[in-house]
């Protein structure tokens, strides 16, 4: 992918592996904007002291290989280039990796579970590759929980004719800084399917993004994202369709209550000269559950070629809609019920596309703990 | 026995009067046909009853049995026995039709079916209208057909046994076979003589299938005319003309 054919209005003038291309944000960019770049805790401008612990632990399928590798090993850095600064910071200061390995053809018999617990301390740097080979499945769930300062990236390379489910729950303490990019390199008729939950957290800024090397690729971005008083929770997902007959859809969707509750969501696709017959959907809903609370959603789809299978994208944020409520109540339901269960209706189209028992139990108890309170 | 009683009912919407000076009172064991033209504010007086947060009562009194009805919320409304079919089921979107049917038939119990009588009587209720099994899974109201909307709201109707039923236009948009169908559920909710119905409509042809004890005309916010089912034959043939030239 060459950096000079980058589409001009699509952000991200550079992607580099290299710390000192990226120049400390400042908030006026594109890119930070959103971010409140002071509860960055310094990841963004080198200041983050890194003395802080986050216990990476990897409950793996019997079909899977896990490693802990150094930073020269050569899977690394393979399927992504870093392309804002905290995600260099992040590549250039982690010190050991994890690879997951999902052997060609090799069915996985039970997810792979990958747990990331918060000791506290300063900031934390890490990486993780997984690696599906062809025609191999898999699925691979990352659980983030506990108090940190952490930035990674992800690396997804999923091999020609393999399929990879991933969710990751973003279950932080009240206090953790996470700020992280997925990336997920898709080859031939492979497909990929992420789940992402972010309810935990003061700063949560997370960044999937898909790249394509093949016809007949699939990718599924779904995000459900709680946002409470005070917190901060960013996605910006950027696809990146660069060859012909590939999919892609995202869906998004989030509440938000109390003060100073702030979700982003940026959605970027590109569907380039060469993508012919790309067929794409992106959608986010936020539901304002409170005054003081604030959502930002900003899609982009921009379409450099006339031959487009199909293409559009829809936003909407708004509050709960009187009339559900009235409907509800007017049947007996009282109003805390009726709400309940509008808003587990809004996500529930999201959550039953979560393939796996018992992270589909943990997402709806999540939500109904989100509901309780 | 329970009474719904109406009494000098003002509503406004908007700051705009709608209902001026509404007066009806419906009995158990009655049938009452509420008739009018387009616009006279027949769903207004259903939706201020029900409780609907649009629609600001400007005076007068609503009791069941003797219970202020405008002092309670919408949920205590349908609680205390008063139902209301919609004109327009909204559709809820990710909230399923048995699950809603069960939170609703919880509430106004007060406890939780279990769950295979309740599947029981669910089927029951479906194959009396009717109504294909496969919508118990389906989203509220979402996709419905005008029709499938209707017998759904019927089916409510006898899930939920209210003391006292308004039925806003559910015959409208229904073919004949679906018209017979909801009429018949009007009917069994009826039968047991313990139960009153306001039945809003616009035309007479429901008429036929559910007999009313009492017809009001509705006009220009108010009831106008009352009588008995000889009332509907006389709107049949004459229409509603001389009534909204009255009020105009
Ligand atoms: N929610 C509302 N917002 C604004 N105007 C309304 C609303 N509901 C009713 N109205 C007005 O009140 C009058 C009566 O309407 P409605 O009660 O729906 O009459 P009907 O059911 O007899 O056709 C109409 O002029 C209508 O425009
Ligand atoms: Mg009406």
């Amino acid at each position: 992918m060459g950096l000079d054919s980058k589409p001009s209005s699509t952000l991200h003038g550079t992607a580099s592996h290299d710390l000192a291309d990226f120049p400390v944000p400042t908030g006026r960019e594109e890119n930070w904007r959103f971010t409140p770049l002071s509860r960055l805790r310094g990841l963004h401008d080198g200041t983050a002291a890194g003395s802080g612990t986050v216990v990476v632990n990897v409950d793996a399928a019997p079909e899977v290989t896990v490693e802990t590798v150094g930073r020269d090993d050569p899977r690394i850095g393979r399927a992504f280039v870093p392309a804002d600064r905290v995600s260099a910071q992040a590549f250039t200061s982690f010190e050991k990796a994890t690879v997951i390995t999902v052997p060609k053809e090799a069915v996985t018999t039970r997810p792979t579970v990958v747990t990331l617990r918060g000791e506290g301390g300063g900031a934390v740097y890490g990486h993780v590759v997984v690696a599906v080979e062809p025609l191999a499945e898999a699925v691979v769930v990352f659980d983030h929980q506990g108090s940190a300062v952490y930035a990674d990236n992800v690396e997804f390379v999923v091999g020609d004719g393999a399929t990879l489910k991933v969710v990751s729950l973003q279950d932080w303490a009240d206090d953790a800084v996470h700020v992280s990019q997925h990336h997920a390199h898709l080859g031939k008729d492979a497909t990929y399917k992420s789940f992402v939950v972010t309810l935990g957290g003061d700063l949560v800024r997370l960044s999937p993004s898909v790249s394509y090397t093949g016809r007949g690729a699939d990718a599924d971005l779904s995000g459900l994202y709680f946002a409470d008083a005070g917190q901060h929770i960013e996605h910006r997902l950027l696809v990146d369709h660069t060859v012909p007959d590939c999919r892609s859809n995202v869906d998004y969707r989030g509440a938000l209550q109390g003060d100073d509750a702030h979700a982003v969501w940026i959605g970027d696709v590109i569907i380039r000269v060469e993508a012919t017959g790309t067929d794409t959907y992106e959608l986010n809903r936020n539901l304002l559950l409170t005054d003081g609370a604030r959502a930002d959603s900003v899609p982009n789809l921009e379409i450099l070629t006339g031959e487009v299978a199909g293409a559009g994208h829809a936003s909407a944020s708004g509050r709960l809609d009187d009339e559900h409520l009235f409907y509800l109540q007017a049947r007996g339901i009282p109003y805390d019920e009726a709400r309940r269960l509008v808003i587990r209706g809004f996500f529930a189209q999201l959550i039953q596309k979560i393939e796996v028992d018992e992270i589909r139990e943990r997402v709806l108890g999540a939500v109904e703990a989100e509901l309780g309170s | 026995m329970s009474t719904l009683e109406i009494r000098d009912l003002h509503v406004a919407v908007e700051d705009k009067e709608i209902l001026r000076g509404v007066n009806l009172t419906v009995r158990a064991g009655e049938t009452h046909a509420l008739m009018g033209p387009n616009g006279s504010g027949k769903s207004t007086l259903a939706y201020a009853v029900a409780g609907h947060p649009k629609y600001t009562i400007t005076s007068g009194t609503v009791t069941l049995d003797g219970e202020d009805v405008l002092s309670m919320s919408v949920d205590e409304r349908a609680r205390a026995g008063l139902f209301l079919a919609m004109q327009y089921p909204v559709e809820v979107p990710g909230v399923s039709v048995s699950n809603f049917l069960r939170s609703a038939v919880t509430a106004v119990r007060g406890e939780a079916p279990k769950l295979r009588v309740f599947t029981k009587e669910l089927k029951e209720g479906m194959d009396a209208l009717s109504i294909d099994p496969a919508f118990a899974q389906r989203n509220l109201n979402e996709g419905f057909s005008g029709g499938e909307k209707k017998r759904h709201e019927i089916l409510q109707l006898e899930l939920l046994k209210p003391k006292i039923a308004i039925l806003d236009e559910t015959d409208s948009g229904l073919d004949v076979d679906a018209l017979r169908v909801v009429s018949e559920g009007v009917n069994r909710f009826g039968a047991s003589g313990e139960t009153g119905v306001l039945l809003i409509t616009h035309y007479t042809r429901i008429l036929r299938y559910v007999k009313p004890d009492f017809v009001h005309v509705f006009a220009g916010g108010r009831v106008v005319e009352e009588g008995g089912p000889e009332l509907a034959d006389q709107l049949e043939a004459e229409g509603y003309e001389r009534y909204t030239k009255a009020t105009a």
